[in-house]
């Protein structure tokens, strides 16, 4: 790691790649947007040509003025500040987008334009859900894996500007999702909407995270990966998997927008909802516990709880969730076989979860008295309670009787939120509170009591939210089963809408307060980071220790 | 056995293997079976692949994301019986590629939707939801019937569902432009379509507009015909084939 090691190169190989890449694929989106006869595809292939055409030019500058030369002897952080700010910007999008489609479901005499499609519920959900699970949450898995790796293996980043085609590429990803949703290109696969071509676009710059994050690791200066790697890792591969076998598809034509899965009915059902469900169990939970396994134990400083408790809960974790799709299609036609086994591994999952949540809470061994002092601490240890809390409330759910009566309602709506919210929101925001002084070497952050407000404005709208689901979900589950004692069903299905209004307002106020507190955040933050730079070099910036050994 | 696990965290491209298989015996030993389990669909009459209108019209179901409030899956529960009709079956969808089968109900369950309504009760119902249905918090679909239908790319659609396994003949992708427009038309000899996609195809102007095909014919044409394939009054629910 001495300076001495660091051999500064003119111009490097990877950036030759990438710009001839980036120029054959200007050329054939010229090419694409020339010869499609459909409008739709044509917007996108101008996307793709402006995106590389811009990646050219900056790239073309990068290595004449020589910016991108590769120091081995420090680490690559750059395009993990980029990655703070890209998911704090999607934070807003992606919850403003869920405001408005809240605020749909309420007041829809106000909010619908009846000759503009593109501002409609059906087309915006998407927005809101890609924006919130794969642009804000994909940018600070992407962000803190490039943290957490080159920390923990005390090692640069691997691939020269490999890191920066994954980041950007992943934007361009979302950009094309979004808009293609709002354009109406969609293949109504639920968390998988996105057509071929951008699922092809994204399966290229994964292949290149893979290889970014294993490439650091092959370089790494431990002997032993860190845990928090074992979980980033599964994540990556296992949602590769995913991603690949849920969106085989037939195109219409090589420059056509639309494509038709290649499954159908039933076992189209089960591939998307086994994507669907590991979504949840390798994007939203394995890549968030990686954060809870580094950022936690860094907060409070002392170790990871448990070592073997680690082992025991990464592979069970793995091993069970993937079983659990067929949940989400109990009493379908999904043969029942499979239903059962989806139920039983539902229910077995409860266990390795709530031994992740003990691992994590009980880091805290010792430092307890931070919950009080310090915000952030709050913030992680409140979102490891509500990890807890969903992963308990996901198996009740998976229980066939209790699905009857939760499935297809506002019920799921509550349970998602109180994951995504609560757990997968918190553990980011902590994360990106710890991670904006240390990446711009700040003393500290600009105002920890804008953290506390942050907190409890955010915690109590997400209670909101999920009081208000819970409440309409079980209400219209029992209104669609209701019967009159003359043995007639005793409402029609409008009257289980109108009941819920008042719901539905309560889940739009909670929605506004958790954006409220995103935006506290995000002035914090800017703040932060436009406070004047710190005298000495900020505690981290020493090699990271490997916490867990520690634990031994 | 905690030391064992010392060489996996040694090894990355180990834990990477190790990983890959661990995550993939349960997708295995769950979704492989129903392609070759004769049992998962069953064998019923009627069921047939869409005509060239109707999928248009699913397309334009797809596009603007009806799925995220309505379900295409009646569950055999005594309510959903008596609001909905006969539990969907897994031979119904086994043309859908991609299924609708949905995850929410915000609105009803369109599953067996297919007659339940008139053509003009459909499209006073999408121009403005709350005209026919007050409460309703659906979103106004007016600009549908105002946009003409884009089926210049139908054929190439037919064939890209044959690809993946739609029984489509050559026939009927030869004439797929020649049905979609017979199908939407009130007037015109509907014997050709008839051949190919059955008797009860309903040939006739969906929108109230015979001058035009437009997006408002194809998706009332797709809801029109949603769950009306399989005739129930002959279908043998309790027979031991069809348990399953």
């Amino acid at each position: 790691m001495s300076v001495a090691t660091a051999q500064p190169r003119g111009t490097s190989l990877d950036a030759v790649i990438l710009a001839v890449g980036l120029g054959i694929g200007a050329f054939l989106s010229l090419i694409a947007a020339a010869g499609t006869p459909d409008p739709l595809f044509r917007i996108h292939a101008y996307v793709f040509l402006g995106a590389f055409t811009l990646g050219l030019g900056v790239l073309t500058v990068g290595l004449t003025n020589g910016r991108l030369r590769e120091d081995d002897g420090r680490y690559m952080d750059g395009v993990i500040r980029a990655g703070v700010i890209a998911s704090m910007v999607w934070a807003l999008v992606g919850l403003a987008a869920g405001c408005l489609i809240a605020a749909q479901l309420s007041f829809p005499d106000l909010l619908y334009f009846p000759e503009h499609g593109w501002l409609n519920f059906g087309r915006l959900r998407p927005v809101h859900t890609s924006g919130v699970i794969f642009a804000f949450g994909g940018n600070v898995l992407i962000a803190t894996s490039f943290y957490v790796v080159q920390r923990t293996c005390k090692a640069r980043l691997f691939g020269g500007v490999l890191p920066w085609f994954v980041f950007w590429g992943y934007q361009l990803f979302i950009v094309l999702a979004a808009s293609g949703y709002v354009l109406g290109i969609t293949q109504s696969r639920e968390y998988a909407e996105p057509e071929w071509y951008v699922d092809l676009w994204l399966t290229l710059v994964w292949v290149g995270y893979l290889f970014a994050f294993l490439g650091t690791i092959w370089k790494r200066q431990e002997k032993h990966i860190y845990v928090a790697n074992w979980f980033y890792l599964a994540f990556i591969v296992t949602i590769a998997l995913l991603h690949v076998v849920n969106n085989l598809a037939m195109p219409v034509g090589m420059l056509a927008s639309r494509s038709y899965s290649a499954f159908s009915g039933v076992q189209d059902a089960l591939v998307q909802w086994w994507y669907g469900h590991n979504a949840v169990g390798f994007f939203l939970t394995a890549g968030f516990l990686a954060i809870m396994y580094y950022f936690v134990p860094k907060a409070v400083n002392r170790p990871v709880y448990s070592y073997r408790l680690s082992i025991v809960h990464f592979w069970a974790l793995i091993f069970i969730y993937i079983w659990a799709g067929p949940h989400h299609l109990h009493y379908t036609a999904l043969p029942q076989w499979a239903q059962t086994l989806g139920m039983t591994f539902s229910i077995m999952l409860w266990m390795p979860s709530w031994g992740g949540m003990i691992n994590g809470l009980m880091t805290l061994s010792g430092a307890w008295d931070k919950l009080r002092t310090d915000p952030v601490v709050r913030m992680l240890v409140v979102s490891i309670a509500f990890y807890g809390m969903s992963t308990f409330e996901g198996p009740l759910m998976s229980v066939r009787a209790v699905n009857s009566l939760s499935h297809y309602t506002d019920w799921t709506i509550g349970h998602v939120h109180s994951g995504a919210l609560g757990w997968v929101g918190f553990v980011s925001f902590g994360a990106l509170y710890m991670l904006t002084p240390w990446l711009w070497r700040k003393p500290a952050l600009y105002s920890t009591k804008l953290v506390d407000w942050h907190f409890w404005i955010a915690t109590t709208g997400l209670l909101l939210y999920i009081a208000a689901m819970w409440v309409s979900g079980v209400m219209e589950g029992l209104m669609w089963r209701a019967y009159t004692p003359e043995g007639f069903l005793q409402y029609s299905f409008v009257e289980t809408v109108s009941a819920k209004h008042v719901s539905n307002v309560i889940r739009l106020v909670g929605g506004l307060m958790y954006f409220a507190g995103a935006a506290i955040m995000a002035f914090n933050l800017w703040k932060t980071v436009r406070q004047p730079a710190a005298a000495a070099e900020p505690a981290n910036a020493a090699p990271a220790q490997p916490v867990l050994l520690a634990a031994e | 056995m905690w030391k064992h696990h010392g060489k996996l965290e040694r090894h990355s491209l180990l834990l990477v293997v190790a990983t890959l298989i661990v995550v993939s015996i349960g997708g295995i030993v769950e979704i492989a079976p129903l392609f070759y389990l004769e049992s998962t669909i069953e064998k019923v009459k009627g069921v047939r692949p869409y005509t060239p209108l109707e999928l248009a019209g699913r397309d334009i179901y797809i596009r603007e994301g009806c799925y995220t409030c309505h379900s295409q899956m009646v569950r055999p529960l005594r309510d959903e019986v008596e609001r909905y009709g006969h539990y969907s079956l897994a031979a119904e969808s086994m043309y859908d590629h991609p299924f609708q089968w949905g995850s929410k109900r915000t609105g009803p369950d369109l599953a067996r939707v297919g007659g339940k309504y008139s053509d003009g009760w459909h499209v006073d119902h999408l121009i403005e939801p709350r005209s026919v249905v007050p409460e309703s918090v659906m979103p106004p679909y007016a600009f549908l019937a105002e946009k003409d239908l884009d089926y210049r790319d139908v054929q190439a659609k037919l064939k890209a569902q044959k690809a993946v396994g739609v029984p489509y003949d050559a026939a009927a992708i030869a004439n797929a432009k020649a049905d979609l427009e017979t199908q939407a038309d009130p007037y015109g000899d509907a014997s050709g379509l008839a051949a190919r996609y059955g008797a009860e195809v309903a040939a006739r102007d969906f929108d109230g507009d015979p001058a035009r095909i437009t997006e408002m014919d194809a998706l009332v044409a797709y809801l029109q015909m949603l769950g009306t394939l399989v005739d129930f009054s002959t279908y043998q629910a309790e027979a031991a084939e069809n348990k399953r």
